[in-house]
């Protein structure tokens, strides 16, 4: 959002303004991301989340289209082809460990911008919509990282593909008749992997469409605040460029020490060693265990196991489909105006046993289908449900929360009409006694 | 430029042949049959978009199986590949047989004796769909040494559904219990299985 203080697009340069009356794209970029956008000045690095999640989905494009020169989506030869890539082709093996590592990667910088923007409450009025827009992005990435963790035809893509497409036999009446849709037969063979290999190319695209709509919608209330209070005055902003493009440059020279570390000393750590056996349509792994950015939901699925008016089936499915279904109301199950759980005790605290729980249930989901993990995991489910429909609807209506600061940037200097510029260094601030105007 | 013709305008009554009270022109019928007709055409126009992913002619030519199971000692089982999926063929010892007949049907999910599961005179051989009827996984207990579960029939490692040794769910979320598939003796050891 362009708030009253923008600092408008001026063309520097005669190609600059001739280029600007034409097609204001370098406008468009500056009221976006450059000094024109004007955010919030106490967003702390939970902020830089956003950022590294659209750099995450640019090396997964990069990397699947090279993928994608070299990959043979046929049963027959698609092992071997990713085995060449990895052998043959020209920094092969980096390309394929980029990839494989980059979804796991985009998983954990996603699982943590939603965690910010649940403890910050960003998903609260005005930004509704922002958040909306990111639980579709949630459920067409898991379905991207699915399809994609199918294409190299390994034992867990095999029996992954088979248990998934199932899920929707689950569904009364027309169940079977979409399993023999999705994989264009009766069990899963080459036509369920050639779609797979359409489909995995081709959702990246919609999910940068939904993104770019995501940024639009954030833009227009501009960025929430771990304050939760909304923007009052020019003392509470500094513009996204250089200020916060160069924060997001040293988060992203994070993320990639980080993801390198993995990517060449520890490429397989996140993946399942049974991905390098060949599919096998006779035999299931003895210890079958999906990606492990789906387990909480899976043990949600598998927390199901016994009949009650539906068959346990159907419950988990429903179940497992409703955890992630149910983000998309929590603008409404949650109706504090407080946003920021910063000043909401008791709602903090709940937040936090949510995380554990969340924590329980990957664990869960990891681990085999067997007692103890089976009545855990069923606990940890009713506690999911149980914190969104109950626990944080109640609570929202009965705390008290903590006073707020008048203004972002209240909160940031204590009162101090300084900037609490370092010594030596002249006072830049907006707070700053006014220098010299420069001559007209 | 013209002027709009108003309903109940008694100059244009004529002309449009509309009737002054209930507002409706004959052009308003044109508007929604253009807009059915228009729907139908995308509709015949996406209806082959979405039925291309529905199987293919060569993936419909389903063929039958034949099995020789003079091999098959009592108390082995073997897998065999049939429509993409395995079967399971169990021969059975008479102690097997007799747990099967002998168990206690009452609070089973799925309920089924074991007369209904096999055939008769071919009593001893168990034939079944081996894909657990949860969401698809292959059971193990068929092969020697594999974990049959606590039912001593066939577990599934996918999502722990554990099946008795004539195939009946017992434990876990399976909702049905593996499915017997259409087969012919051809012989005493010659079965068609489709």
């Amino acid at each position: 959002m362009s708030f009253g203080w923008s600092k408008p697009y001026e063309p520097t340069s005669a190609l600059g303004k001739w280029f600007d009356e034409r097609l204001p794209v370098p406008r468009l970029v500056h009221g976006s991301l450059g000094g024109g956008y004007e955010v919030p000045r106490n967003i702390n690095y939970f902020y830089n989340f956003g950022v590294l999640a659209g750099l995450a989905l640019v090396i997964q494009i990069v990397t699947g289209v090279v993928l994608a020169m070299h990959y043979a989506a046929n049963t027959e030869v698609a092992f071997s082809s990713v085995e060449h890539i990895m052998r043959d082709v020209n920094y092969g093996w980096l390309m394929r460990y980029m990839h494989a590592n980059g979804a796991s990667f985009f998983f954990i910088v996603v699982y943590v911008h939603m965690w910010r923007g649940l403890y910050y409450g960003s998903y609260k009025a005005p930004r509704e919509l922002v958040w909306m827009l990111g639980v579709v992005i949630f459920l067409l990435m898991m379905a991207t990282a699915f399809m994609g963790y199918v294409l190299p035809w390994g034992q867990m893509s095999f029996w992954g593909a088979t248990v998934i497409t199932n899920l929707f036999s689950a569904i009364p009446v027309v169940g079977d008749a979409i399993v023999t849709f999705l994989l264009g037969g009766f069990a899963v063979d080459n036509a369920t992997l050639n779609r797979f290999f359409s489909l995995h190319f081709l959702l990246p695209f919609i999910i940068a469409g939904v993104v770019m709509l995501k940024i639009w919608s954030l833009h227009i209330p501009g960025s929430n605040n771990p304050t939760g209070v909304e923007v009052k005055g020019p003392a509470d902003t500094i513009p996204f460029h250089p200020y916060f493009t160069a924060k997001d440059l040293f988060g992203v020279g994070v993320y990639l020490t980080i993801f390198s570390i993995f990517l060449f000393f520890m490429p397989n750590f996140l993946g399942h060693p049974d991905n390098y056996i060949e599919a096998n349509a006779l035999a299931t792994p003895e210890h079958i265990v999906p990606e492990w950015y789906f387990w909480p939901f899976y043990a949600i699925l598998r927390a199901f196991t016994f009949d009650f008016i539906l068959e346990a089936k159907l419950w988990g499915v429903v179940a497992m489909v409703s955890a992630i279904v149910l983000l998309f109301f929590l603008p409404w199950l949650d109706s504090s105006p407080v946003k920021s759980m910063r000043y909401r005790p008791k709602a903090r605290m709940w937040t936090y046993v949510l995380l554990a729980d969340i924590l329980i249930l990957s664990w869960c989901g990891g681990a085999v289908a067997e007692q103890p993990y089976i009545i855990i995991s069923q606990i940890a489910a009713i506690y999911y449900f149980a914190h969104f429909l109950i626990i944080l609807p109640l609570v929202s209506r009965t705390e008290t929360p903590l006073p707020l600061p008048a203004s972002i940037s209240e909160a940031v200097l204590k009162g101090d009409a300084s900037t609490g510029a370092p010594a030596g260094i002249t006072d830049t601030g907006r707070n700053a006694a006014p220098t010299a105007q420069p001559a007209e | 430029m013209a002027t709009a013709p108003e309903a109940g305008d008694k100059s244009v009554e004529g002309v449009v042949g509309h009737t002054a009270d209930d507002g409706v022109h004959r052009r308003d019928f044109i508007y929604v049959a253009t807009a059915a007709f228009g729907s139908v055409g995308a509709a015949a126009a996406i209806w082959p978009f979405v039925d291309q992913m529905n199987p293919s002619a060569d993936v419909l030519a389903l063929a039958s199986v034949e099995v020789n199971l003079s091999q098959v000692a009592p108390g082995q089982g073997i897998k065999v590949s049939w429509r993409g999926k395995p079967v399971f063929i169990q021969h059975l010892t008479p102690e097997q047989m007799a747990e099967a007949q002998n168990a206690d049907l009452s609070g089973l999910r799925d309920a089924q004796t074991f007369e209904e599961r096999t055939q008769e005179g071919h009593r001893q051989y168990l034939i079944q769909v081996g894909v657990c009827t949860h969401l698809g996984c292959i059971p193990s207990g068929t092969a020697a040494g594999e974990v049959k579960g606590d039912f001593n029939g066939w577990f599934c490692p996918c999502h722990g559904s554990h099946y008795d040794n004539a195939g009946r769910i017992r434990k876990g979320p399976a909702p049905t219990n593996l499915e017997v598939p259409e087969y012919t003796f051809l012989s005493d050891t010659n079965v068609r299985i489709g």
